[in-house]
């Protein structure tokens, strides 16, 4: 079973933190071995995960998609999009503001790049009645005022962050300042499969819920499991939840999609692990954006949940010994399958999402006729209409 | 003499002296080169005994406002740890007199690779080096390089550290242990914490090489009041901020405060 007792998934993961933290750490650990295998708790989380965030999802047969892509695939689209606030997010924010109140946190802490973590932890914070600070890069916040309101018109506060590259690395290390400060009192609710562990590990068991929904959907589909499962890769929580139940299926084919940007070469773009190197950043062992020196540079991507420099440290490994596969699309290749999609299936899928979709859209040719694929559309895409507006009058213009 | 037992030495001589010793840190290349190297002539003329050198790191997640905005200083010229080892080294060409010790993230060194840069940081002179995000389970390599090397491995412990944890730090840590006052990030602070005393006097209970206290120190009279139950004694941000009112100008002014900060590590 990984990670091990250190966190280490092979030479990746780990605890790279101030000592101020490691007993927190410790202590997180210790709480989320113990409820995970607590049934009260695991019954609180389905519940609220039911009842009020909407699951399962759907595991959708996108008929007229495949038909576009010549009609020789099998495509499913897993729902993450229909849930509560839009995306999988909500899985694990539900998970881990559950797991604060039972260890008696009252104060709530979380870093969000779009904002859709931030909104998704607000929302649960709010549920439960506990207090919630957010941490957003000062041009993240103008960039997606509309989620800093929905933050804050759920009652939390969303505080800019002015230094570095203002966005959302440096949102991260602010959030992580804030928790070495109040570490008695507040849960820093991570939004991704990143940081320190037990984080990675954490937020994995929370999404993968999405996996196990898939397997036992596909099987009842299909009578067998499905021969392709594509999803798109930030820090990477979406395609975590959905691979991990599938790991172990050696004829399960893993693929992970990455943002290229504007292209792999212009030094735009957010592919980690297609053309990153190992370092240490945010307390973890992984695959970084960084320059000769080891100083961390910025990421970009239109989509903008795939914005980050790092990627969690069980794809490092997956990558490492081959059981998943890295690739990256570009923003118009994103951009085309967000058309695509809307156009083909009335689904408009986030930005992210739309990435993993347009991977498929480029391999389709290639792959046998009745071959099963399974899309992870991780969220909706209503967050976006407006900038794809922009984006593409700026372009006619 | 080793690194380490440069850095322990210089220590035990200003305790010899009935006083705590004072180790001020600076970040290279704030506001440039130059004015480090004036800057740190001055903290040796101005009394100190070790020097922390700071090298900027792009995403610097314990540090204060302070710092952040000299590292951003600092990071405009792209500087690498080959420069940094080289401006050391010209330093002690120089005749530099107090041994100096690095503080930086793990990532650069981590990028470097452990066993060159501990080579070559010996071949240059450097002392020993503080990594903030390396904790005690994840330090077994660059520990192993340090002690190859002779370079002091100044390990941190903190408020939230519990009694049997810190005693493994301590252990493993070499030329001093870097007490953390506060639970927070680097800054200047008005008040530290009305135990800090009484956990600093445990913490030399049980550790076998000197201990620095640093983080939110900033005045004489907190200098003072903690002289007599530390060995050493950081002062950062509140020189840093001198740096950035004062840019190339500050040496002066900053050899004046160290002055002041000196004079009152005596522990009456």
């Amino acid at each position: 079973m990984l990670p091990n007792k250190r966190g280490k998934f092979g030479p990746f993961g780990g605890r790279f933190v101030p000592e101020t933290l490691m007993p927190a750490l410790t202590e997180l650990e210790e709480a989320y071995r113990r409820l995970r295998r607590d049934p009260g708790f695991r019954r609180e989380l389905a519940w609220y995960l039911r009842e009020y965030a909407g699951r399962p999802t759907p595991l959708y047969p996108a008929r007229r998609l495949s038909e576009a892509l010549g009609g020789h695939l099998r495509i499913y689209l897993k729902r993450e999009d229909l849930l509560h606030t839009g995306a999988h997010k909500i899985n694990n924010t539900l998970g881990q503001v559950l797991l604060a109140r039972r260890m008696g946190k009252r104060r709530i802490i979380a870093e969000t790049g779009a904002g859709q973590h931030g909104v998704a932890t607000a929302t649960a914070a709010a549920l439960l009645g506990l207090e919630c600070v957010v941490y957003m890069g000062a041009k993240d916040t103008v960039r997606q005022a509309m989620n800093v309101f929905r933050m804050e018109l759920l009652g939390a506060r969303v505080v800019p962050v002015k230094s570095g590259t203002q966005t959302l690395k440096d949102a991260i290390n602010e959030a992580i300042r804030d928790w070495v400060t109040n570490v008695e009192t507040t849960f820093y609710v991570i939004g991704s499969v990143v940081g320190p562990h037990p984080y990675p590990m954490m937020v994995r068991d929370f999404q993968s819920v999405i996996g196990r929904e898939t397997r036992r959907q596909i099987l009842k589909l299909e009578g067998r499991l499905p021969d392709m499962v594509i999803a798109c890769v930030g820090g990477g929580s979406n395609a975590m939840g959905i691979f991990y139940p599938f790991v172990r299926d050696q004829v399960v084919k893993l693929v992970g999609v990455e943002a290229a940007g504007q292209g792999l070469e212009s030094d735009r773009h957010s592919a980690t692990l297609t053309v990153g190197e190992p370092g240490v950043l945010h307390g973890m062992l992984t695959y970084l954006l960084q320059d000769r020196v080891g100083q961390i540079k910025g990421a970009h991507s239109i989509a903008p949940g795939l914005d980050y420099p790092g990627v969690g440290p069980e794809h490092a490994f997956l990558r490492e010994c081959g059981r998943a596969e890295y690739v990256a699309v570009d923003d118009e290749e994103a951009l085309s399958a967000f058309r695509l999609l809307s156009e083909t299936e009335g689904i408009i899928p986030a930005l992210e999402s739309a990435h993993a979709v347009a991977y498929l859209v480029k391999i389709a040719d290639r792959l046998p006729r009745d071959t099963i694929v399974v899309v992870n559309l991780s969220g909706r895409g209503d967050k976006d209409v407006a900038a794809v507006r922009d984006y593409l009058s700026g372009k006619m213009a | 003499m080793t690194g380490a037992e440069r850095v322990r030495q210089a220590i035990k001589e200003a305790n010899r002296k009935g006083r705590a010793a004072l180790i001020p840190y600076l970040c290279a290349w704030d506001p440039d080169l130059a004015t480090t190297r004036a800057l740190l002539w001055a903290l040796a003329e101005a009394g100190a005994s070790v020097v922390e050198l700071g090298f900027p790191f792009s995403d610097p997640l314990a540090d204060g406002p302070t710092i952040q905005a000299a590292t951003q200083r600092a990071l405009r010229h792209k500087p690498t740890l080959e420069e940094f080892l080289e401006f050391v080294a010209g330093l002690y060409a120089e005749g530099y007199p107090l041994p100096i010790v690095v503080m930086g993230y793990y990532n650069p060194f981590f990028r470097f690779g452990l066993e060159r840069f501990a080579r070559e940081a010996r071949e240059a002179g450097l002392c020993g080096a503080i990594i903030p995000d390396l904790p005690l389970e994840e330090a077994r390599p660059w520990l192993r390089e340090a002690r190859r090397r002779g370079l002091a491995s100044i390990m941190l412990a903190a408020p939230t550290t519990p009694a049997e944890r810190l005693e493994r730090i301590a252990q493993v840590s070499t030329g001093f242990l870097y007490y953390v006052s506060v639970t927070g990030i680097t800054g200047a602070r008005e008040r530290l914490p009305e135990d800090l005393v009484l956990r600093l006097d445990l913490c030399r209970e049980v550790s076998p090489v000197p201990v620095a206290v640093g983080f939110g120190i900033a005045r004489p009279e907190q200098v003072r009041m903690l002289a007599p139950h530390a060995e050493a004694i950081v002062v950062g941000s509140a020189l840093v901020k001198i740096v950035e009112a004062e840019g190339s100008r500050s040496p002066e002014k900053v050899k004046r405060f160290v002055k002041d900060l000196v004079s009152a590590t005596e522990r009456s």
